[in-house]
């Protein structure tokens, strides 16, 4: 579905992803994982086109990413950011519809589509006519999966879906999402540096540090048969604090 | 297009225009030759008070206006001071050179000379112009074309070896009070001015003969004879018609008694000439009309022609940036002109009036819109536009959709700051004739009519409020309720 080709990305004088090769199977959730600044937002990022790699390729279904494919293949990739990225001036059915709308979907199509994203993501009717600012943060998440799900793409990339939302909502939408993901049977790259969310979600996880790919696979290859020192180390490092006390009396 | 519709700002097309320079024996003037004009059945309008000599001469040259009252000294020693002119007949070949024919003298001079107080004068013994030089102490304050002028105070300075230090200029009209409150001992005067009697003013003597004669003449279009010739004939009867009393006493009825100049000039022409001149002096009502719609417009023309250009200007400055820096810093410096200056830069590339006056607040009016735009259109936080741009919404859609609504708040602070600002400068557009609140304004100096000044002021101060208010209403209609709800938490 995805294929990345000695892909390297430098900012300024850092390299973000170096001489980088990927790919990421259709129906499938892949999970990027690793410490900050190790390049796994970067590929999101090439993939969805807001970045172009300094060198090699990404193909999507086959196409190369180009400036001039781009526009058509965006329409085939939803993206969900940290903080939802919705549009303050919209209301949360304006923000989903956008796209459609500048595609001049009928209303009464985009309507339909609408109601059954709010079924699938668990979102309250009566909120769609909200604007961003009077929603919760797991809501304004909500929304931003109903607006990356809108046109129905075959790809979703979700870049730290959960990352600034309390214990208690993210441990909600983490059910819902995964139900979501299994029920579209849709291509899902997220990233995340939650080793427990990585482990909830995915099919396959890719480790990465300083912009290469350590080790690939699932994540019971990854606990069981660490590829060297450091994955060793980012496990240990995230396990909980809770899992380690004797629970006394 | 913005010409056209400046221009049209003065609504009637007269076939004979009448011009005056901004002092009241000029206005006067003025009123006595459309009066006579008039009489003949011409249609004649009259562009009161237009600006100083330089200004009206031009404006006669450039075909703007068709005749005004000069002074034979004024054109000898400042139109003309490189051609020596020495007589009327050198005098009539310069301006025949501009198309420009001169009538004979209308009866009377108004010579400058210099004041002092009588009692003033009287303590220090100063009775001649050379009495001066005993007395370096003491504060000069003179009109502002005479400190300038060929024929005003520099040359005065030489000759009689003045060793004055305490020397500024004011606006003439000014200048008598600030003899009679004592902040100035000594002014520059015309001969004719009403307040030489009512202040009790001592003219000093000339003793060594520096102020020419300034012989009150009318100046015109050569075409004039052939184009209008009755109504030229008419006006010429003015020739010889005015002795030096009678200017004198039409100028104390406009200045001491507030008598309108239009009333004074009909009530001259009627008991001198017998000629009945349909005169009717404006209410406060009626100018407070003309003046609102005056002002008005030229507001609304410039904002809007602003709006229209500054916009784009300032998208254009936040999607390039190198060009960006390079529009800001353009608008920028247009904005440090003083506005005054900007509206006589304007004379010579488009003349005087509306349209001159519209193109200055124009350009006064960009930098503020620009500068709010760019800054509405970069403000917004990144991960909106990389949201956007995901989306798969193209540039022109992501403007149209998301960045532009986002910037709106920003970009119509921009819009109420560039109107405000414009409201305020555009009453320095009656300096070049295009009306509006500053013409009561500039009226109420020379006549030292508070209430006259009062009349622009306050109305100008009222419709920046106006319009402050209404785009306080505007930014509630047009700004998302999104936008809003977030700015109050």
């Amino acid at each position: 579905m995805l294929e990345i080709n000695q892909v390297s990305k430098n900012y300024a004088d850092v390299c973000a992803l170096e001489r980088c090769d990927l790919s990421i199977a259709a129906g499938q959730t892949t999970v990027l994982i690793g410490p900050s600044g190790c390049g796994k937002s970067t590929i999101l990022r090439l993939i969805i086109g807001l970045q172009t790699p300094d060198e090699g390729s990404i193909h999507f279904s086959g196409k190369r990413l180009e400036p001039s494919s781009l526009p058509a293949l965006r329409q085939q990739m939803g993206y969900v950011i940290q903080d939802g990225g919705l549009f303050p001036h919209l209301c949360a059915r304006d923000n989903v519809a956008l796209m459609a709308r500048h595609l001049r979907w009928p209303a009464a199509r985009i309507a339909t589509r609408i109601a059954e994203l709010a079924e699938l993501t668990h979102f309250p009717v009566d909120a769609l006519d909200r604007f961003p600012i009077q929603l919760s943060g797991g809501q304004q998440q909500r929304v931003s999966l109903m607006r990356a799900l809108m046109l129905d793409p075959e790809v979703l990339l979700l870049d730290e879906p959960l990352g600034a939302l309390d214990p208690m909502i993210r441990l909600d939408l983490q059910d819902d999402l995964r139900a979501v993901f299994k029920n579209l049977g849709k291509t899902v790259v997220m990233v995340t540096h939650d080793l427990g969310e990585a482990a909830f979600f995915a099919d396959t996880v890719i480790l990465m540090r300083d912009g290469r790919i350590v080790q690939q696979g699932t994540m019971q290859q990854l606990l069981r048969e660490p590829a060297d020192d450091f994955v060793q180390r980012f496990i240990q490092a995230q396990r909980s604090p809770l899992d380690t006390l004797e629970i006394s009396g | 297009m913005l010409l056209l519709s400046g221009s049209s700002l003065a609504a009637e097309e007269p076939s004979i225009v009448v011009g005056s320079k901004n002092f009241t024996e000029g206005v006067v003037l003025g009123e006595l030759v459309r009066g006579m004009a008039a009489s003949s059945g011409a249609s004649v309008g009259h562009r009161k008070a237009l600006g100083g000599t330089r200004l009206v001469f031009n404006a006669l040259v450039s075909g703007e206006i068709d005749i005004y009252a000069e002074y034979t000294g004024t054109l000898t020693h400042e139109i003309f001071a490189q051609s020596k002119a020495a007589s009327n007949a050198d005098l009539r070949d310069l301006l025949a050179e501009y198309g420009l024919v001169m009538s004979e003298s209308l009866g009377f001079r108004d010579n400058f000379a210099l004041g002092m107080r009588e009692q003033v004068a009287d303590r220090l013994d100063i009775r001649r112009i050379s009495d001066l030089r005993a007395h370096p102490e003491l504060v000069f304050r003179f009109g502002t074309e005479f400190m300038e002028r060929g024929d005003g105070w520099h040359g005065l300075q030489r000759l009689y070896g003045l060793p004055q230090q305490d020397v500024l200029g004011v606006e003439h009209d000014l200048a008598y009070r600030g003899l009679a409150a004592d902040d100035a001992d000594l002014i520059d005067l015309y001969t004719t001015d009403a307040e030489i009697a009512y202040y009790d003013l001592r003219t000093l003597e000339d003793n060594l003969g520096y102020f020419p004669p300034y012989e009150a003449v009318l100046l015109y279009r050569a075409e004039l004879a052939q184009q209008q010739p009755a109504a030229l004939a008419a006006v010429l009867r003015m020739q010889g018609l005015i002795d030096e009393t009678q200017m004198i006493a039409m100028n104390s009825r406009v200045k001491l008694d507030g008598v309108q100049e239009v009333i004074v000039a009909a009530d001259f022409l009627g008991e001198n000439l017998g000629i009945a001149v349909a005169a009717k002096s404006s209410t406060r009502l009626e100018r407070f009309w003309r003046n609102t719609k005056q002002h008005i417009a030229l507001v609304a023309i410039s904002l809007f022609a602003a709006i229209l250009i500054a916009v784009p200007l300032g998208i254009a400055a936040a999607r390039w940036p190198r060009s960006g820096q390079v529009i800001l810093g353009v608008v920028g410096i247009a904005q440090t002109i003083p506005a005054l200056a900007l509206l006589v830069f304007m004379i010579p590339l488009f003349g005087i009036g509306a349209g001159p006056a519209v193109i200055a607040l124009f350009i006064y009016s960009l930098l503020p819109i620009v500068r709010n735009t760019y800054t509405g259109l970069t403000g917004i936080p990144k991960q909106l536009i990389e949201s956007a741009e995901a989306l798969g919404l193209p540039a022109g859609a992501r403007l149209r959709l998301v960045e532009a609504p986002l910037a709106a708040l920003s970009i119509l602070a921009g819009i109420k700051t560039a109107a405000v600002i414009n409201i305020g400068a555009a009453t320095l557009g009656a300096l070049i004739g295009a009306g509006g609140y500053g013409q009561p304004i500039l009226t109420g100096i020379r006549l030292d009519d508070f209430g006259l000044i009062l009349e622009g002021a306050v109305p100008a101060a009222g419709l920046a409020i106006v319009v402050q208010l209404l785009f306080e209403w505007a930014e509630r209609a047009i700004v998302p309720r999104g936008l809003r709800a977030s700015t109050r938490a």
